[in-house]
């Protein structure tokens, strides 16, 4: 492997269009995905580069998401590699399958354009689609800009093959702020790729094939302990991923020159005493906000969650035990609970540290850094005041005409 | 293609002592399905009695590569698979293996986009007429005034005519075979098995504690289904669609057995009297004429 920065490509893509990218790379064998907006442009894209024998792979044309799901599963099955993508109610027409890919260990790469939740019909971005596969073993990513969801989803395949993990991986991006979004962007070349992803082992873990070894997969279980077992198994693989994930990038950065983190990306984390935590596109714009803040004296730093699974536990509880208070942005939310990163970190955070949950931007409404950076104030001059405080949730959102909605 | 029982391979490709009922048709077909190919295959089973008759892992009675599946995702999981092992140089085939509530109710979109997309699988759909793993409720294939748990009083809708839905898919080959004619399946598989593209055979696989017959009867029942003419083996390949040979004379009315032959044997058609009977009687006539036509459309 080449250890010195090789050349890249400059090129102008939407984000969509970069994952379409990774994933020819990737020299990806088999996908199928099912269109739904804001994903359509992956499929469009890949089929056309399929069509143009730009990649030598195969593309099915499945009649779902269920079915892309299951298919590319079975191609992971058949020793290929694959990558399958969808968005809100397309994911969630795969939940059956999400979980049955997951425990299977079957090597998975999928690309998840976030987008709320109807009713009502709306295409724009949220994050609550891809927390809902939080618990199905899934590893999960969420990419900052274009940039990264090109680097993510090819980091995704190292992951996902890698004989420790043998978990899923899904890659978010924020429907349009991201999927549609055009940036600059440098693009490895394929040799470097081929030279830092070698072609997928079939027979790792297993391969189902006519003729060959008469393995079972998934037949019902003698011992449910036995089971259980394979549950606490997945879970040490999600733990064993942490050090993949940081070993994966390190080794893309020493070609590209990138690396944004490992779990999280910390700006200033470490040594603040408040700390911004969210995830996704908007962290460009809650970052603004934070540094400011610092210009106008705040002592404030920064955390974007780059992985929700693997949880990043250590690192949180790192900066919490160094912070004085903690700020989460949710995109996303659980009805009955609330923001659900808020709601995943409250408990790694000391109660001697002030702690804030604030549910934004849900169902595509627009966030200004300027109303970040008021909430934030906001938090630090309460927590200074009174601290300190501990509110799990708080909704921040317009006043809507005549009081009600 | 004439097929010598004497010259099936004798490997035993399912061990004993499965978790299957006595009597048990899906251990017929499933066995004949793998001496047809010589147990050269991959199997994928959705969710059904099939995916508990191996018994429990890390042990299994299927002797060849299988993977478990959920419910309704079987045929998109096979064209996964299909299409992986293909683009590794692998030709064997593919058989999915499916029961009827798996292919006539929640898998029947993903079926149908498989055979729409003429992936290189054999699809088996093993016909036992209802949802019997979770213990006899109403399919889209249960006939009319059957009983199950979810039919107390009876099915009072007619069952999806299965072969002939897939047939409209333009596939090469669709077959309809039965658990108690072994040569014609297996041959039919074999066939199957030489095509490229979706091949679909439904094959009539009677259960007794679903059909509530004794559990010696399984074979009997079956031969009963063809002989008086409910079940027709018929065999469309590549344009031409014929009547298989052992349903050949039944195209005649008059050699069918009197259809309460069949009825009388299973708990489930109980409810049916002397005129439903006579009813049932043009149900099987009006199928035979559609198939007739059909054989005379495709020849
Ligand atoms: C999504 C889903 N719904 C329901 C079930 C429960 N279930 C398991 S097997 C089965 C019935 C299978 O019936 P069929 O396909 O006819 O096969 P058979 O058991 O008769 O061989 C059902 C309803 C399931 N496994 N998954
Ligand atoms: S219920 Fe019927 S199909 Fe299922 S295992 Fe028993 S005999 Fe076989």
């Amino acid at each position: 492997m080449q250890e010195t920065i090789q050349r890249q490509a400059r090129k102008v893509l939407v984000g969509d269009h970069a994952v379409a990218e990774a994933v020819k790379l990737a020299r990806t064998q088999v996908i199928s995905a099912y269109p739904i907006t804001p994903q359509t442009l992956i499929v469009e894209r890949l089929a056309e580069m399929v069509d143009n024998k730009e990649i030598n792979a195969k593309f099915i044309r499945v009649e779902s998401e269920f079915a892309a799901l299951a298919s590319v599963y079975g191609a992971s099955a058949g020793g290929a590699r694959a990558f399958t993508a969808t968005s809100s109610h397309g994911l969630f027409y795969m939940y059956e399958m999400l979980w049955w890919a997951a425990a299977s260990r079957l090597p998975l790469v999928m690309a998840v354009v976030t987008r709320s939740l109807g009713p009502p019909w709306n295409i724009h971005d949220e994050h609550t689609d891809i927390m809902a596969i939080r618990d199905s073993g899934w590893i999960i990513g969420m990419a900052q800009n274009v940039q990264e969801a090109l680097d993510m989803t090819l980091a995704a395949y190292k992951i996902t093959e890698d004989s420790r993990v043998l978990l899923p991986v899904a890659v978010g991006l924020d429907g349009f702020i991201l999927s549609h979004t055009a940036e600059v962007l440098e693009v490895p070349s394929q040799e470097v790729v081929d030279g830092w992803l070698p072609p997928r082992d079939p027979h790792i873990p297993y391969v189902i094939e006519p003729g060959g070894e008469p393995i079972t997969m998934g037949n019902m279980v003698k011992s449910d302990a036995h089971h259980m077992l394979l549950k606490k198994m997945m879970d040490e693989a999600m733990d064993g991923a942490k050090n993949v994930i940081h070993d994966v990038f390190a080794s893309y950065a020493k070609l590209t020159g990138r690396n944004n983190g490992d779990l999280i990306e910390c700006v200033n984390c470490q040594n603040s005493d408040y700390v911004a935590v969210a995830t996704g596109a908007w962290s460009g714009d809650i970052m603004k906000a934070v540094s400011d803040l610092r210009e106008e004296g705040y002592n404030v730093g920064f955390l974007r969650i780059r992985f929700l699974r693997p949880f990043p536990e250590e690192a949180i509880m790192d900066v919490a035990s160094r912070a004085r208070g903690i700020i989460v942005f949710d995109r996303d939310y659980s009805t009955g609970l609330g923001g659900i990163i808020a709601a995943e970190m409250m408990g790694l955070v000391p109660q001697s540290v002030s702690f804030k949950g604030v549910i934004a931007g849900l169902a595509g409404v627009d966030v200004t850094p300027s109303e970040v950076k008021a909430a934030i104030k906001d938090f630090i001059d309460d927590a200074e005041r009174n601290g300190p405080i501990r509110i799990r949730k708080t909704w921040l959102m317009q006043k809507m005409e005549g009081g009600k909605p | 293609m004439s097929i010598r029982i004497d010259q099936l391979p004798r490997d035993k490709f399912i061990m004993p002592g499965t978790a299957a009922c006595p009597g048990c048709p899906l251990l017929i077909g499933l066995r004949q399905v793998m001496m047809a190919l010589n147990g050269k295959m991959s199997l994928v089973i959705p969710a059904g009695c099939s995916s508990v008759i191996p018994g429990m892992s890390p042990a299994t009675s299927y002797g060849v590569p299988t993977i478990h599946v959920p419910f309704a995702s079987s045929p998109a999981v096979a064209s996964g698979l299909v299409s992986a092992v293909r683009m590794r140089g692998n030709n064997g085939p593919v058989v999915v293996w499916a029961g009827d509530g798996a292919s006539s109710d929640i898998g029947f979109a993903a079926l149908s986009g498989a055979a729409a997309r003429n992936e290189d699988l054999i699809y088996i759909l093993a016909d036992n007429e209802a949802y019997m793993n979770t213990g006899i409720q109403a399919s889209g294939t249960t006939p009319w005034m059957a009983w199950t748990t979810t039919s107390p009083n009876g099915k009072t809708e007619e069952r999806k005519e299965m072969a002939l839905i897939m047939l409209m898919h333009k596939i090469p080959y669709v077959a309809t075979a039965s658990i108690a004619y072994p040569l014609d399946f297996i041959a039919k598989v074999r066939k199957a098995s030489q095509i490229r593209g979706f091949k679909f055979i439904h094959l009539y696989a009677p259960c007794p504690p679903g059909l509530k017959f004794d559990d010696s009867y399984t074979v009997k029942i079956a031969q009963l289904a063809v002989e008086t003419g409910i079940w027709v083996l018929w065999e469309y390949n590549q344009g031409k669609l014929t009547i298989s040979p052992p349903s050949a004379m039944y195209k005649d009315k008059s050699k069918r057995k009197p259809l309460s032959e069949y009825m009388k044997l299973q708990g489930r058609f109980s409810k049916v009297g002397e005129d439903a009977m006579k009813i049932y009687e043009a149900k099987i006539d009006a199928y035979w004429n559609t198939i007739l036509k059909l054989s005379e459309l495709y020849k």
